[in-house]
């Protein structure tokens, strides 16, 4: 990180907030990185997605249609909401993330940069 | 059978599998399904007209969900497969639930088998099932 990163700032706080992990898959291939994140119970208008410096923020707000009244006997999801940040690397181009969202699973495209795309070395042989 | 958390490297589940697994090993009769967490992550609750069961499953094409109601048993299952890796990709992170999957709730005696109610909305299952008219709740008037 830069040394001209704000200290602290009021959204901040709600970092400090406890949130579920959201099971992951990475995968790479030469042209990027594919992420599946799931988020169930996130509608699309809860989802937020941010790329800072190079930190990925994925947080999610759980939004589920509970009746008037009812009384949880069993919780294994305990928590409103999500939240995994990742650390991108150099050569990946976050200003041309693609995200798709569909039946609480997140898809992102982050592209590699064009210089960053594999080259084949050639081996000398002396 | 174990699946993995849903919610891996959450300290609290990690704690709470922890102590499943230990009691699990000193319990002489382990529940036939094994260890009660898996995929679907499960939420229970109920009002006093019904009961309300979230079973969190994500990417999954409610068309091809299996939701039964047998006995007072409801069970939710299905399969979800794994995303397909491109030629010459590899997996750095590998934590998403794939295979096949089933969850065993047992419902309470008051419920209403012709009364249930499915919907699936943001990758979650959620089932109502209304209790029986008679069960409910009703105020007596004193004479």
């Amino acid at each position: 990180m830069s040394e001209n990163t704000p200290v602290a700032k009021p959204e901040e706080n709600k970092h400090n907030e406890a949130a579920l992990l959201p099971p992951t898959d990475v995968i790479e291939d030469a042209g990027g990185i594919t992420l599946y994140a799931d988020l169930p119970g996130v509608p699309k208008d809860k989802l937020h997605l941010q790329v800072e410096a190079d930190t990925l923020t994925i947080e999610g707000e759980v939004s589920l249609d509970l009746p008037e009244g009812m009384e949880s006997s069993h919780a294994e999801v305990g928590l409103p909401g999500y939240r995994r940040m990742f650390t991108l690397s150099r050569e990946l181009d976050a200003g041309k993330v693609n995200a798709e969202f569909k039946h609480g699973v997140l898809k992102l495209r982050i592209p590699k940069l064009e210089h960053a795309q594999p080259r084949r070395i050639e081996i000398q042989v002396g | 059978m174990y699946y993995r958390t849903l919610f891996p490297r959450d300290l609290f589940a990690e704690f709470d599998r922890l102590q499943h697994e230990m009691r699990q090993s000193f319990d002489p009769n382990p529940n036939i399904r094994g260890l009660t967490r898996g995929f679907p992550a499960l939420n229970v609750g109920g009002t006093s007209k019904a009961v309300d069961i979230y079973a969190f499953a994500p990417g999954i094409d409610p068309a091809t969900l299996d939701v039964q109601l047998v006995k007072g048993m409801l069970t939710i299952a299905g399969e979800r497969k794994a995303e397909p890796l491109p030629e010459k990709a590899a997996r750095h992170i590998e934590e998403r639930f794939s295979g096949r999957f089933q969850r065993v709730v047992s419902l309470p005696d008051d419920v209403d088998p012709n009364a249930i109610e499915a919907r699936y909305r943001d990758g979650v299952l959620h089932v109502s099932i209304q209790r029986k008219q008679e069960s409910q709740a009703r105020r007596i008037t004193i004479q």
